[in-house]
C-alpha cells in the first residue's frame, strides 16, 4: 500500500492547523458563515439537516486496517457509533460538533487519514476501480496513476475555486467498475497499436439535473502527459466553464454549449503550451509510486482449492455467497470477496464501529490488512486465499456482514435522503430498507441475477440513479414524497441513461411497482438473459403496461 | 486599502484612472482595458509606468500584443470564489513570460494568499484589518506543494526559495 511521505505528513499536518484556526476564526465570527463555507467545504465539512457532517477521504477505496480502526474510534468516540460508506470510496461521519472537528481531523492524521477536497468546488479526492491491483481482467493498477493524480491535485492553487466540483475517475481495467462516464474526467487504461499503455481520456460526464455521460476527447494519451493534459483541461474549464447559474457550471455543459470537438481542440492547444514542460512525467517517477503498489507477497496456489470445494458441497448458505460476492483474482488460490453492506432492513453503506473492528481484524488475519471500498457501498476484501473463504464468511455472517447480495437486486445504492440531506426532496433510506427486506429471499435474488437497482432522494442524483437499470428518485409533488422510476440505465462500460417510465409513484406504491418490474422481466426473459439485456431488446412498453395498468 | 506586495505591507503609489481629464502627472497610472482600447495613444504620451486592470471576464489573451507596454496587471476577484484569474496570473507568467507586478484586487481571504502567490500574484490590495490580523502569516500555513507553479520573478528575501519547499516526488525540480 502507498505510504506517506514526509511531504504527506507535513501538509495534512498543516492543514489541520489551518483548518483549525478557520474554525476558531468563525466561532470568533471574523470569519462570516458565507466566508467560512467554501473553506470548510474544502475540508469535507457540510452543515446538514441536524448536524455537521465530515466526509473524509479514501484516495482510490484504498484503507487499511489500522485506518478502519482509527475510523471505528471516531465513530464511537465523536459521532453515534457508526459511519457511512459513500459512492465516491469515502466515509460520512453525520453527527459531529463544530468544535469537534479539529480533533477529529487531528486523529485522522495519526493514520495518514484526512478530509481535504472531499467537497467544495475543487478537484474532489480521486476514485478508482475499487478492485485495481487485484482483480484478474486488469492491466495494469490503476491506483498508481490514481496516486499520482491525488499528489498533483492536492491543494492545486490554480484549481481551488473552480466554477463547480470537479470529479476524476481512474481504471485500468478491461470491465468498468468506477462509473468512468459519469466523471468530469476520467482515465482508462488501454494499449494502442503500437502495445503502449496510456489513456484514453473521457469527459464531461455527470449526474445531476442534466445526466450526461463523458465523451472522448483524446482515445490516446502516453503516461508522461497525464498531468499535463489534465491541467490544460482544468485551464480551460476555469476560464470558460459557466459561473452565472450553479445548475449550468459542471464541465459538462461547457462541453456541450462548445461542442465535443471545439472543446478538444481548445485543450490540445493549451497542452502543445505545456507537455513538455514542469508536468511531463517521466517513466522514472511512475515507476517510484508502483513500487509503493507492489503487490503482497503471495503463496504459489492451485487456482482450485479442495477444502473450499467440500465447503461449497456442504455449505448452501455459503455457496450462494461465493457464487455473488467473490470475484477473480488475478493470483492463482486467491478470490476478492465483497462484504455486503446491504443487510436486509439495513441502511446501505452503514457499518457500525463494533463491525469495523471485525472487519480490520479480519483483513489483519486473511487479507494482509487491506480493505476497499467500492462506488456500491460496499467493503471488499481484496487478497483472501480460497481455502480461507469459509472462515472468513463464518466471521462476517456473525457480524451480519455476509449478505450474498453483491450485484443482485437488495445491493441497493441510496443517498442519504431526506433524513439528512437539506437539498433532499424525500427519503432514499427508508425506501432502500423495505424494498431489501420485501425481496431479502436470497434464492429469489440468484435467480434474478443481475441488477442494479439506486436511489436518489432529490434531483442531485448523488445515488447516480440515472444510470441504474432500476433508477429510483425521489421527487416533492404537493408537499407529498413521490418517486419517479427509471429504467434502462447502466454504467458497465456500456452505459446509458436510463428512460423515465411514467409518472411517479407515491411511496406507499413504489416497493409494488419495483415488484411488477421485476415479475414483468422474469415473465419475459430469454434464457440466461439479464435484467438489462431484456429491457434492451424489449423496451419500456411490457413494464409500463403493467405498472399503469390499474391507473 | 493596503497593499501587501511581496509580503510586506507597502504604500500604493499607482493612480487608479477614473477618467482621462484627471490625471495627476509623473504617476504611475493603473487604466481598465477599457480605457487603454480608447486611449492608447494618450496614455503612452504621458511616459509613465502603466497598469492595466482586467475584470475576471477579460482573459489576457485579449492583451497578449500589448503586454510590453505594462509594468502592472490588477486581475480582480469579485468573489473570492470566482478563481479564473488564477489561471489568468499562470498564463501571464508562465506562456506569457510577464515579469512586471501582478496585484490581485477585490474580495480575498487571507486562506487565498499562498495560492495567489503560487499562481504568480506577488502583490495584493488587502482589507484594513490585514495587517492587525496578521496576514502575513498566512503565507507559510502550508509549507508543502505537490504541484510546479509560476515561479515569481525576483523573489523577496525572505519568501520561501525552491530549495526551502519541500517539493513532493513527481516530475518536480529537486
Amino acid at each position: 500500500m502507498y505510504q506517506y511521505n514526509n511531504a504527506d505528513h507535513q501538509l495534512v499536518a498543516e492543514r489541520v492547523e489551518q483548518f483549525s484556526s478557520q474554525v476558531q476564526r468563525r466561532l470568533n465570527n471574523e470569519l462570516s458563515e458565507d466566508e467560512f463555507k467554501p473553506l470548510r467545504l474544502m475540508n469535507g465539512l457540510y452543515l446538514q439537516l441536524h448536524a455537521y457532517m465530515l466526509r473524509v477521504a479514501i484516495p482510490y477505496g484504498t484503507l487499511s486496517s489500522d485506518q478502519l480502526r482509527k475510523l471505528a474510534v471516531i465513530a464511537k468516540r465523536y459521532d453515534r457509533g457508526y459511519g457511512h460508506f459513500t459512492t465516491r470510496q469515502n466515509i460520512q461521519f453525520n453527527w459531529l460538533e463544530l468544535e469537534d472537528v479539529p480533533n477529529v481531523l487531528a486523529e485522522l492524521t495519526g493514520v495518514e487519514m484526512h478530509a481535504i477536497q472531499t467537497s467544495g468546488n475543487c478537484i474532489r479526492n480521486v476514485t478508482a476501480d475499487p478492485l485495481a491491483g487485484v482483480a484478474a481482467d486488469e492491466i495494469e493498477d490503476a491506483r498508481v496513476f490514481a496516486e499520482i493524480v491525488r499528489q498533483w491535485s492536492t491543494l492545486h492553487p490554480e484549481f481551488s475555486f473552480l466554477p463547480r466540483k470537479f470529479k476524476i475517475a481512474v481504471s485500468a481495467a478491461e470491465n468498468d467498475r468506477a462509473l468512468l462516464r459519469s466523471h468530469d474526467i476520467a482515465l482508462r487504461l488501454h494499449h494502442n497499436d503500437a502495445g503502449e499503455a496510456g489513456f484514453e481520456v473521457m469527459a464531461g460526464g455527470g449526474q445531476g439535473r442534466t445526466p450526461v455521460l463523458a465523451t472522448t476527447l483524446r482515445e490516446f494519451l502516453p503516461q508522461a502527459g497525464l498531468l499535463s493534459y489534465l491541467e490544460a483541461v482544468l485551464r480551460v474549464y476555469n476560464q470558460l466553464g459557466r459561473r452565472d447559474n450553479l445548475y449550468k457550471a459542471r464541465i459538462k455543459i461547457l462541453v456541450m454549449e462548445m461542442g465535443d470537438p471545439a472543446f478538444a481542440a481548445k485543450v490540445e492547444e493549451e497542452w502543445a503550451r505545456i507537455k513538455d514542460g514542469a508536468l511531463f512525467l517521466p517513466e522514472a517517477d511512475i515507476a517510484r509510486i508502483k513500487a509503493d503498489f507492489a503487490p503482497p507477497i503471495y503463496e504459489g496456489l492451485d487456482d482450485t482449492d479442495p477444502a473450499l470445494v467440500a465447503d461449497l458441497a456442504k455449505n448452501q448458505g455459503f455457496a450462494r455467497w461465493v457464487r455473488s460476492n467473490i470475484d477473480n483474482h488475478k493470483q492463482p488460490g486467491y478470490g476478492i470477496a465483497t462484504i455486503s453492506l446491504k443487510s436486509p432492513n439495513g441502511i446501505p453503506g452503514d457499518v457500525t464501529a463494533e463491525q469495523m473492528e471485525i472487519i480490520a481484524s479480519i483483513a489483519d488475519q486473511f487479507s494482509f490488512g487491506e480493505i476497499r471500498v467500492t462506488q456500491k457501498q460496499n467493503l471488499v476484501l481484496p487478497n483472501v486465499r480460497k481455502c480461507d473463504l469459509y472462515a472468513v464468511w463464518l466471521k462476517l455472517d456473525k457480524m451480519d456482514l455476509a449478505t450474498a447480495n453483491a450485484g443482485l437486486l437488495t445491493d441497493i445504492v441510496a443517498c442519504p435522503g431526506l433524513d439528512f440531506c437539506n437539498l433532499a426532496n424525500a427519503r432514499s433510506i427508508p425506501l432502500a430498507q423495505r424494498l431489501s427486506s420485501r425481496f431479502r429471499d436470497l434464492e429469489e435474488q440468484h435467480d434474478i441475477g443481475k441488477i442494479t437497482l439506486n436511489i436518489s432522494g432529490c434531483i442531485n442524483a448523488c445515488a447516480q440513479h440515472h444510470t441504474a437499470n432500476i433508477g429510483i428518485l425521489g421527487v416533492d409533488k404537493k408537499g407529498t414524497e413521490h418517486y419517479q422510476i427509471t429504467l434502462g440505465g447502466r454504467a458497465d462500460g456500456g452505459d446509458a441513461i436510463g428512460t423515465i417510465v411514467g409518472p411517479a409513484f407515491p411511496a406507499e406504491e413504489v416497493d409494488g411497482a419495483v415488484d411488477i418490474i421485476i415479475s414483468v422481466y422474469l415473465n419475459l426473459r430469454q434464457d440466461g438473459e439479464t435484467f438489462i439485456a431484456t429491457v434492451d431488446r424489449l423496451g419500456l412498453e411490457p413494464f409500463k403496461e403493467e405498472l399503469y395498468a390499474l391507473a | 486599502m493596503p497593499l501587501l506586495k511581496n509580503q510586506r505591507f507597502i504604500d500604493d503609489f499607482w493612480f487608479q484612472v477614473e477618467t482621462l481629464d484627471h490625471i495627476p502627472a509623473h504617476t504611475p497610472l493603473l487604466v481598465s482595458l477599457d480605457q487603454w482600447q480608447q486611449h492608447r495613444e494618450v496614455l503612452l504620451r504621458h511616459a509613465v509606468p502603466l497598469g492595466l486592470r482586467l475584470a475576471n471576464d477579460q482573459p489576457p489573451e485579449l492583451v497578449t500584443e500589448d503586454l510590453a507596454h505594462f509594468t502592472l496587471i490588477a486581475l480582480d476577484f469579485p468573489k473570492f470564489t470566482d478563481g479564473r484569474s488564477y489561471s489568468y496570473a499562470r498564463i501571464l507568467r508562465e506562456h506569457h513570460g510577464f515579469e512586471g507586478e501582478i496585484r490581485a484586487t477585490g474580495n480575498i481571504l487571507r486562506d487565498q494568499l499562498p495560492l495567489l502567490q503560487r499562481c504568480g500574484f506577488d502583490a495584493l490590495v488587502v482589507p484594513d484589518r490585514a495587517e492587525s490580523e496578521g496576514w502575513v502569516a498566512a503565507f507559510s500555513e502550508i509549507s508543502v506543494v505537490f504541484q510546479p507553479t509560476t515561479p515569481i520573478p525576483s523573489p523577496p528575501p525572505e519568501a520561501v526559495t525552491p530549495s526551502e519547499i519541500n517539493y513532493n516526488n513527481i516530475g518536480f525540480p529537486s
